[in-house]
């Protein structure tokens, strides 16, 4: 059974907060649920399924659904993927939905690294579980930055792409935060500015990395029949895929990702091409994030991710495939260090020509999200989603 | 060179893979292979991960490879190689690079293993180039 075309994303909402000290986790969660159930036009009472992931607090949907008041939930889903969990969760929930399991579905993301002084990207995290690579791993201090460092320098090793290159990502989506107010670095910058600022881990600059932010945001999806007593735009879900991925035994290759089977899982529900998309949300922890998961789906040939970059083709007006329109992880926020939800909002403020006038591409009606979660380094899920504006 | 050499923690131990820890305190780096499909398989564990089957055994590798990808994080209080190596029998492995100038490190370099201390543990092995 396919999704296509059985689930709509009805509201969504982002926190405008970066750093929000005076607030409770739980309460962040509170507040885009409410945003996310007022752009839609619906309440907490019509909210029949709750999907969350390992950022919410307590025992996730159990202390969640408690807390919000969901009081007709009928359906949880708290699959942790780390930060593209919420792009898998509009699969799931479509698929939930689908199966008449529930009509209207809410999905939260909210988190407080800013705030708790976090030193999420260089600081070794310390091994709380019984995970079978941790005795592995763990001691050589693998941290974000320096294991999405290994994925760069093998991609620049095979491939011959350059820091240059890599840094055109974050001028792209500094030239698109400068028009969002809520973006926590609305300064342009150029490629200079990039490959001159501090070197964090080889070859990750500074300017390479995202944000630290506090912050949140939510989607509702809904069922056809109550998306037709709605009146905000019917942005219409055409495909999902997810996969996971690792280092398989040890035949370790970092130079692709999970998209490398979400995307084609994704566009064949969807019917469509990679040349039909309009607008991409890319998921940007890492500029070199952003360049292996174009070249995995099928947005340019692998190994070629470097000349497609460069050179403001990822630039709304200008470029040919716009991405991260209101500045992304690199430059607006990265609540909770888990980027895939505010994916999906760009790609729909897009679909719905709700972005930002300066950013906004023509007929946007065709748009992808996509996330990865995890580390390139060592194993992640990535998740794909394709929408359509009716 | 490191002006100072980063601490490396005591791995956590576990029943399933202590012959690792074991050949490690010997100055042996051992890994898994799967009797069934006959391929070498890392990180260690007790079924194999090409059929799921409990017929592997531990051998020893010989301890060179070459550098399959590095990142030194400069920002860290001491500074350190963070690396994957691909043994000469064909697994990537985790590690760090050790007794090196970081300044040239390079995919495609060959290494060879070092067991460094850890924090009260057994020792980790390690690569340095060759």
């Amino acid at each position: 059974m396919s999704i296509k075309g059985k689930a709509y994303i009805a509201g969504i909402y982002e926190h405008p907060t970066r750093h929000a000290p005076e607030k409770s986790l739980a309460q962040l969660h509170a507040d885009v649920a409410k945003g996310a159930l007022d752009d839609a036009g619906l309440s907490l009472q019509d909210v029949d399924a709750y999907f969350c992931a390992g950022d919410a607090p307590g025992m996730g949907p159990l202390s969640m659904v408690d807390y919000l008041g969901l009081t007709n939930c009928r359906h949880m889903d708290s699959t942790d993927t780390g930060g593209s969990s919420y792009v898998l969760h509009v699969g799931h929930a479509a698929q939930a939905i689908a199966a008449g399991k529930c009509k209207v579905a809410l999905i939260t993301l909210a988190g407080k690294p800013r705030s708790e002084g976090q030193a999420t990207g260089t600081a070794p995290r310390v091994p709380t579980t019984a995970a079978p690579d941790i005795p592995f791993e763990y001691i050589y201090g693998p941290t974000v930055v320096n294991m999405y460092g290994l994925a760069a320098m093998r991609h620049m090793h095979e491939y011959g792409t350059t820091s240059e290159q890599l840094a055109w990502i974050k001028v792209a989506a500094s030239h698109h935060a400068q028009h969002n107010p809520h973006a926590l670095l609305r300064e342009v910058v150029t490629v200079e500015q990039v490959v001159n600022s501090p070197m964090i881990s080889d070859p990750l600059h500074r300017l390479d990395c995202c944000v630290i932010t506090d912050g949140g945001g939510a989607i509702v999806m809904v069922a056809p029949e109550v998306m037709k007593s709605l009146k905000r735009p019917r942005i219409k879900l055409l495909g999902a895929g997810e996969a996971p991925k690792g280092q398989m035994g040890g035949q370790v290759d970092l130079t692709y990702t999970g998209a490398r089977w979400s995307g084609p899982r994704a566009f064949e529900e969807a019917g469509v091409k990679p040349a039909d998309i309009k607008y991409a949300s890319i998921y940007d922890s890492f500029t070199i994030t952003v360049l292996i998961q174009l070249e995995d789906l099928g947005f340019c040939a692998k190994g070629k991710g470097g000349a497609f970059v460069a050179d403001g083709n990822l630039i709304s007006g200008s470029g040919k495939l716009p991405f991260n329109t209101d500045g992304g992880g690199l430059c607006s926020n990265h609540p909770a260090n888990r980027g895939g939800l505010t994916k999906v909002l760009e790609a729909v403020r897009q679909a719905r020509g709700e972005a930002h006038p300066a950013v906004q591409v023509k007929n946007a009606n065709l748009v992808l999200a996509h996330g990865t979660g995890g580390s390139l380094g060592t194993r992640h899920g990535s998740a794909t989603v394709i929408l359509e504006r009716e | 060179m490191a002006a100072k050499e980063r601490k490396i923690p005591a791995p956590p131990l576990n029943p399933e893979v202590q012959p690792y820890w074991d050949g490690a305190t010997a100055g042996r780096l051992m890994i898994m292979r799967c009797k069934d499909t006959g391929k070498p398989y890392f990180y260690p564990r007790a079924h194999s991960p090409f059929t799921g089957s409990e017929n592997v055994e531990w051998v020893e590798a010989k301890g060179t490879g070459v550098i399959y990808s590095w990142s030194v994080l400069r920002r860290a209080p001491e500074p350190y190689a963070l690396a994957y190596v691909t043994l000469d029998e064909g697994v990537t492995m985790l590690t760090n690079i050790v007794d090196c100038d970081f300044d040239k490190l390079a995919c495609g370099q060959k290494v060879k293993v070092v067991f460094k201390p850890t924090e009260g543990g057994p020792p980790a092995p390690c690569f340095a180039p060759t």
